[in-house]
């Protein structure tokens, strides 16, 4: 077993690890962490096909690498605008959770 | 090679482990801290698997700036109320074989993969010449796929609008909420005045570089918001208001140079995000530069936040 292979079970493994935590964990941050957990074995396994397509004297094909830096940047920017929405559901309601089934803290009144 | 076999399956075991502890860490904190040290082990994996601009692309983003952010959302969620509504055992056993099965069938067809995947390496060697760069990767970026880095230049811009449409209403134009560090001539201020010239350096020189190494612009500018972010954190500069002029001007300069490269090949070359023959590098390395001022601002305002206070003058 080569060690692109070591890294190509290590990306599926990922990608089960995230999606469980993105399910099972009721708080929203943890969830968006698990979701970019869940993103970077994607990423991974793009990462080990690329390196198995190296071809031309390149140890890795070059294109899904570029891909990925795209992915890499937009995953941050797509958890950026996540985080400030949690952070303003935090100020709105003084919770931060999605479940419905809790009443929402009235604000009192003055 | 075998001691690098075994160099590579402790990689990926620990990447593994710490990935498995941002999960399963009782404390939202420690999944952060985590989530840090995962995103430099995973930097070490894109390293073994030759691929150096992702990895100094994962490093500095996917740990460094995700870690910022995650780490500002964990001290001001303190205040929440924790949610206690956990699921009940058979549904996270049932959802953890499923998970397991997902992850299995993944596995699996990565290891039936046929041995010869198509290609586009060989294509791209070929034509890299007359873009005048050395880099592969950047060849792909700014030349070959040219429109998907403009419009992730867009994204990053439209993400930015979300979070800052975030602000209430009074707080338009105020300055983001980043959390500012309290004490004065401490560790952290002395770290602020030594690394943003050695920073800023290394910045600029991984845009310039990227041409015809690993490196360039995402790279080059994520170091420089870095480098802004720890000066404001430390307290030494004031974060600025979002309707300053020269920021918003700094935001738009990436990608509106490369809009107008981009236009200016219709003229030029064959056509849109085409370069002139022979001067391809010199635009493409002029695209960068004001790439990487773009990139910069815009990383370090969406790790700032939302605004929150009215500027008062």
């Amino acid at each position: 077993m080569s060690g692109a292979n070591l890294f190509g079970m290590c990306g599926p493994a990922l990608v089960g690890l995230g999606l469980y935590g993105l399910i099972t964990d009721p708080e929203p941050l943890r969830k968006i962490l698990a979701f970019n957990l869940l993103g970077s074995g994607v990423f991974l396994i793009f990462g080990v096909i690329a390196r198995r397509a190296a071809a031309a004297g390149v140890p890795s094909d070059p294109v899904p690498q570029a891909m990925v830096i795209t992915a890499i940047v937009v995953a941050f920017a797509a958890t950026a605008l996540a985080v400030a929405l949690v952070l303003r559901l935090l100020e709105q309601t003084g919770r931060a959770t999605l479940s419905t089934d809790v009443p929402v803290r009235e604000k009192p009144d003055p | 090679m075998t001691s690098w076999f075994f160099g590579d399956a402790g990689v990926a075991l620990l990447v593994l482990a710490i990935g498995a502890s941002t999960i399963f860490a009782r404390k939202t904190f420690d999944a952060a801290i985590a989530f840090v040290v995962y995103g430099l082990l995973l930097a070490i994996a894109w390293v073994r698997l030759s691929a150096i601009d992702v990895a100094l692309t994962e490093a500095a983003i996917g740990g460094g700036m995700t870690g910022t952010l995650l780490l500002g959302a964990v001290a001001r969620l303190r205040s929440a109320e924790p949610d206690d509504t956990r699921l009940g055992l058979p549904i996270q056993l049932a959802t953890g074989f499923c998970c397991a099965l997902v992850a299995a069938c993944l596995a699996a067809a990565l290891l039936l993969l046929p041995e010869t995947i198509p290609t586009l390496a060989p294509a791209v060697m070929e034509n890299l010449a007359d873009t005048g760069l050395g880099n592969p990767v950047a060849g792909v970026l700014f030349s070959y796929r040219a429109l998907d880095t403009l419009l992730e230049k867009v994204v990053l811009l439209l993400a930015l609008l979300g979070v800052w449409s975030l602000a209430p209403n009074n707080a338009w134009n105020g300055i983001p909420r980043l959390r500012l560090y309290d004490r004065p001539n401490s560790t952290l201020t002395f770290l602020a005045q030594l690394l943003p010239p050695v920073g800023v350096v290394v910045g600029i020189y991984m845009c310039w570089v990227g041409a015809n190494e690993p490196g360039g612009a995402f790279q080059g500018g994520t170091v420089l918001a870095a480098m802004w972010l720890l000066v404001i954190i430390a307290r030494l500069e004031r974060a600025p208001s979002i309707g300053q002029l020269w920021l918003r001007v700094g935001l738009v300069v990436g990608p509106a140079v490369f809009l107008a490269v981009g236009l200016a090949g219709l003229v030029l070359a064959n056509g849109f995000l085409a370069y002139p023959p022979g001067h391809a590098k010199a635009f493409i390395v002029t695209v960068e530069f004001a790439l990487t001022i773009s990139i910069a601002a815009v990383l370090a305002m969406l790790a700032a936040g939302p605004p929150q206070q009215v500027q008062q003058e």
